[in-house]
């Protein structure tokens, strides 16, 4: 691997790594919030997926970076200005139609992205793909079921649901884009070209939120910026809490 | 009890079972008092489950490290599971879960008072799952034979998950007094605030307990507090030592013929008054599972109408 392809790489890494540590965080608030004791269990099974994943791409940028940096000091030792995370990942979990409209926005991102990764020419990469695309299928079953539900519910759901979608709409154009890193990597044949997957993302949301009796809002703003660690206030005060007692305590083992 | 000649036919055959080490099952004959009993204990031990989240559940955005923070939000997973098959042996005696989160937010039913106390650092992490889960195994293996079908099969599973719990609290214990001077500070401070909550589990003494003594009889208990109590004392006297931590108990002695630890006397003031309301977090715990499940209450509703609609558009097609 040359050592441009693996600077990319390790980018790659990071970025996937940040938005599934952030959004697995997120997630993680829910547990003993949720509706009722199943949702609790659910919420806590996803939330798992997510670190889980977190960890494996943390884990691989360790290897690649080479520098004695662990998978904790990936998550725990960086500010904001050096996440990378998709900005959609770190908006806070709200009520309980914006955390499950988000993850049916991610879920078929992923749902569509994870596929491609699995014929990654990198196998690391391929393999973490491979074990979250069955995930990733079980998410999307719960998200696309509960947005039907909430969406064609009651008024106030419905209510909720259509403010949900709206208010998360401007964020979802940046998971489209890439930069140099990105379009290397896609040449390469190890990253996946995610503006191919625009189209099919909103056929499938289109198609949802439709059945779901919402409207599919009108691509009049766009917020961006998580790739290159322009955020929103909402990270900093995720990472205040997620890194308070590991900072506080340097260097100690767990 | 009543003599003998004076109970039914019924209750006889009832007895006889319980004698035998039969389990009742949810369609068999039993005592009105017998349900009633079981009930309550099993529901409080669902509630305990589930309130027994918050205070971990706390510190899950707190954890040092992704791997503490995976096996926590594991185990918080395995407690929500535990609340539900709890609730639905419990609803086998004839009463449904709303019915009993309604009992337990109106304040009828109980949960372990145990988790009235606060969780304030990540050494409570490790204290929680060591002597928290810790005592509530050593009675849940006692349950295992308990006469009641459900809740026997239902404490066997998940004997099976505690052990793992206490396992991991233990681990976290470990690494903070293997760590620096603060986290073994940490740990010791853990240990000193949850040691004697921790005993309080088992309820009063013997003498003292509201319901041992029926449901001794009836086999729903197959210990007394006092002799649960005693076996944990006795596990956790060598945990404590391996640890390299200080025993909190400044009166814990061997007793070579006893063949246990005599130990010194519970604060049983502190005891009743923390279930008297008066702990740290008692209207903390419950003002955030009413909250959460007020907060939830227009996405039952939703789920009900969506799939009222569903019924409706069905039965219209056929």
């Amino acid at each position: 691997m040359s050592d441009t392809i693996k600077d990319a790489t390790l980018e790659y890494a990071i970025r996937l790594g940040d938005d599934a540590n952030v959004l697995g965080h997120r997630i993680s608030e829910w547990v003993s919030h949720g509706p009722f004791l199943e949702e609790d269990i659910a919420y806590a099974n996803v939330a798992l997926d997510y670190i889980g994943r977190a960890r494996m791409f943390y884990g691989y940028a360790s290897e690649l970076a080479n520098d004695g940096r662990t998978e904790d000091d990936f998550a725990y030792m960086r500010d904001d200005r050096q996440y990378r995370n998709l900005l959609l990942m770190e908006m806070p979990k709200e009520d309980f139609a914006y955390s499950q409209v988000r993850q049916l926005f991610i879920d078929i991102y992923y749902g569509l992205l994870l596929p491609e990764l699995v014929k990654s020419k990198d196998d690391t990469l391929a393999a973490i793909a491979a074990k979250a695309i069955k995930e990733t299928r079980y998410h999307l079953r719960r998200s696309r079921d509960w947005v039907l539900r909430l969406g064609d519910g009651t008024e106030e759901s419905h209510r909720r649901t259509q403010r949900a979608v709206d208010s998360l709409w401007g964020y979802t154009h940046e998971m489209f884009e890439m930069d140099d890193t990105e379009r290397l990597l896609v040449d390469s044949g190890i990253g996946v070209d995610i503006t191919k997957l625009r189209d099919d993302w909103h056929r499938q949301v289109g198609s949802i939120l439709t059945e779901a009796t919402l409207n599919v809002p009108e691509d009049s703003w766009t917020v961006r910026g998580g790739r290159i660690g322009y955020h929103t206030e909402n990270l900093g005060h995720l990472l205040t809490e997620m890194q308070f007692v590991h900072r506080s305590y340097p260097g100690c083992q767990w | 009890m009543s003599s003998e000649q004076n109970i039914s036919l019924q209750e006889q055959q009832f007895m006889h079972k319980i004698k035998a080490e039969e389990k009742i099952e949810p369609k068999d004959w039993m005592p009105e008092k017998y349900r009633k009993n079981l009930i309550r204990q099993i529901s409080q031990h669902a509630h305990s489950e589930v309130i027994g989240m918050q205070p971990e559940g706390n510190f899950l955005t707190r954890a040092p490290s992704l791997r503490r923070k995976a096996i926590l939000l594991s185990k918080i997973q395995d407690e929500a599971g535990h609340g539900l098959y709890l609730y639905s042996a419990a609803e086998t005696l004839g009463i449904t879960r709303e019915e009993m989160i309604e009992a337990l937010q109106s304040g009828q039913a109980k949960y372990a008072s145990i988790f009235n106390y606060p969780a304030l650092t990540w050494g409570d992490m490790g204290a929680i799952g060591w002597l928290v889960d810790g005592a509530a195994i050593v009675n849940q293996v006692s349950l295992q034979r308990t006469s009641y079908g459900p809740y026997s099969r239902g404490m066997i599973r998940i004997c099976k998950e505690e052990s793992f719990h206490q396992r991991q609290g233990y681990d976290i214990m470990l690494s903070l007094v293997n760590g620096t001077p603060a986290q073994k500070a940490m740990a010791q401070d853990s240990l000193n605030r949850f040691y004697w909550p921790a005993l309080m589990m088992f309820g009063p003494h013997d003498s003292e307990s509201a319901h041992s003594a029926k449901s001794m009889e009836w086999k729903i208990k197959r210990e007394t507090n006092d002799d649960l109590r005693q076996k944990f004392i006795d596990q956790t006297a060598s945990q404590i030592e391996f640890l390299g931590l200080e025993h909190p108990d400044k009166e814990l002695k061997w007793n070579e013929e006893r063949g246990h630890y005599d130990s010194g006397e519970i604060d049983w003031e502190e005891f009743h008054n923390v279930i008297a309301g008066n702990g740290h977090c008692n209207r903390q715990r419950l003002e955030h599972h009413i909250k959460a499940h007020e907060e939830g209450a227009w996405v039952r509703e939703a789920l009900a109408a969506y799939n009222a609609k569903k019924q409706a558009n069905k039965a219209e097609a056929a």
